[in-house]
């Protein structure tokens, strides 16, 4: 590990141990943050129990199916914006405002035109990752080296070929970060629609517990759940970082 | 650039907006007015609701916590972004860390923030400033960082004062960068606002989409919407609009 990464791990410890003080000395109100002890303890007592793995299931499965259906319709979409510069332009500052606005805000909407079932969940998931896709797709076909594609045209390639042979594994590590966006934003988008309306999930066991004053419960499925997003994250963006380092760029 | 075509920006934006209200008008019929408003129903539902009696309240309820938040996190995340990009280690111990926040769901962290600040303005604005606040920080390290070493030198050399080098190379050369991180802060501090407001509080526009969400009223949610769509477009064009000049400024 570097001299950086030991810091890190010091630090994070640091401020946990911090915490854990601060709360077993009563300097926070019990009421609001339970010390990271029992959050731990509270998190394995879900795991152990099994109670919340249906919940847990149903959550990664409409991810899952938000995610691979933004990844493919995100890269579609960004060679389109690709191909036509024009539309770009005017939608720039569009896409630009797009996070902005919570699109959670739609789940009605999508209650009636899905129905009362996983679907709507699966839509928000995928309305909030599919531009982050898209705007990565973009950037990666906008970065091929020009010295690149003539030389595939040097070499006559047909456009199939140029494609799977140059372009593709050129913009390979912007694809990549599109992939791990849009997975990151799948999960807010999910768990968001399960915070505000919805009767299983992740995101409403933590609102549930909230609403029931059930402090372990809450503290538990938070720390299940931002340390799986977390660790997940963590894990895509080392390799990605491998992945620039190795082009030499960044 | 692809100067000489004869494409005005705005005959774009033009097309590009009818373009979508004539995707929007197709849907509705698609699936029934009562479903998706259609457009023109939307704009005088909007003009409506603007007219209440309760619309200004709630409107600069909203205006407060976003514009306070924001000033937290642009002045905090430009503060704390030049700190860590001066600093090689402290950035490098960082950053991994504010990537992690940067893409966990904050929103399941409403409950702790609620806990802490209580039911109001406060939670509102620390839930704004705390999406917000992230990608500026990340973007000022970056841009305070990746300032050419041969920049600096030429400046020494130069005798440049403190002052000088400030005004003269370290601005010139990060702001760009900074620029874009503003733009996403703003974007997030948006959204944050919004959503505390949906959680933590009884007036203010999230407050309104939350319960017209609950009420199963579309065609607020969809005026509603339409607002903020309009308007955080807008900003994001005259940020960008900024963003893209200084960038043709200061080009490296």
């Amino acid at each position: 590990m570097t001299r950086a990464g030991r810091l890190r791990v010091a630090l994070v410890g640091l401020l946990v141990g911090l915490l854990e003080l601060a709360c077993r000395a009563g300097w926070i109100d019990p009421v609001a943050v339970i010390p990271p002890t029992r959050m731990v303890a509270g998190a394995w007592r879900l795991l152990a129990s099994g109670q919340y793995t249906k919940d847990i299931l149903l959550t990664l499965s409409n991810v899952a199916i938000a995610c691979v259906l933004a990844v493919a319709s995100g890269f579609a979409g960004g060679w389109l914006l690709y191909k036509l510069p024009r539309l770009r332009r005017a939608a720039d500052p569009l896409l630009a405002s797009y996070y902005s606005v919570p699109t959670f805000i739609f789940y009605p909407l999508f209650i009636v035109l899905f129905g009362l079932n996983r679907w709507p969940l699966v839509a928000i998931g995928f309305v909030f990752a599919v531009v982050a896709m898209m705007l990565s797709t973009l950037q990666g076909f906008e970065r091929v080296p020009r010295v690149l594609r003539r030389t595939a045209r040097a070499m006559r390639l047909s456009t199939t070929q140029e494609m799977i042979h140059v372009v593709l594994p050129a913009c390979a590590p912007h694809l990549f970060t599109g992939v791990k966006l849009a997975i990151v934003y799948a999960f807010i988008g999910v768990i968001a629609g399960e915070f505000v309306l919805s009767g299983a999930g992740f995101g409403f066991q933590v609102a549930f517990a909230y609403n029931s004053f059930d402090n372990p419960t809450m503290y538990g499925l938070m720390l299940l759940l931002l340390g799986f997003v977390g660790g997940l994250n963590m894990l895509l963006y080392s390799w990605e970082r491998r992945m620039y380092l190795r082009r030499g760029g960044r | 650039m692809e100067a000489g075509r004869a494409s005005s920006p705005w005959l774009d934006k033009a097309l590009l907006a009818v373009a979508l209200m004539a995707v929007w008008q197709l849907l509705s019929t698609l699936a029934g007015p009562e479903v998706l408003t259609t457009p023109l129903a939307t704009v005088r539902r909007l003009a409506q609701l603007m007219a209440g009696p309760d619309f200004g309240r709630h409107a600069a309820e909203t205006a407060t916590a976003f514009v306070v938040a924001l000033v937290i996190a642009l002045a905090g995340g430009l503060l704390l972004g030049v700190g860590l990009g001066a600093n090689r280690l402290c950035g490098e111990v960082a950053e991994p860390l504010l990537v992690g926040l940067y893409s966990i769901p904050k929103i399941t962290l409403y409950p702790v923030v609620l806990l802490l600040f209580g039911l109001g303005m406060s939670a509102k604005i620390a839930f704004g400033a705390i999406h917000g606040i992230i990608p500026v920080v990340l973007f000022t390290m970056n841009a305070v960082r990746n300032i050419p070493r041969a920049y600096l030198r030429a400046g020494h050399s130069m005798r440049l004062t403190r002052r000088q080098m400030f005004v003269h190379v370290l601005v010139p050369a990060s702001l760009p960068e900074i620029v874009t991180g503003f733009r996403l802060g703003f974007s997030l501090t948006l959204l944050g606002t919004l959503i505390g407001e949906m959680f933590a509080s009884q007036r203010g526009i999230g407050y309104l989409l939350i319960k017209s969400m609950e009420n199963n009223d579309i065609d607020i949610i969809v005026a509603l919407a339409l607002l903020l769509v309009s308007l955080a477009t807008a900003a994001s064009w005259l940020l960008l609009g900024l963003e893209r000049r200084l960038h043709g400024r200061f080009a490296r």
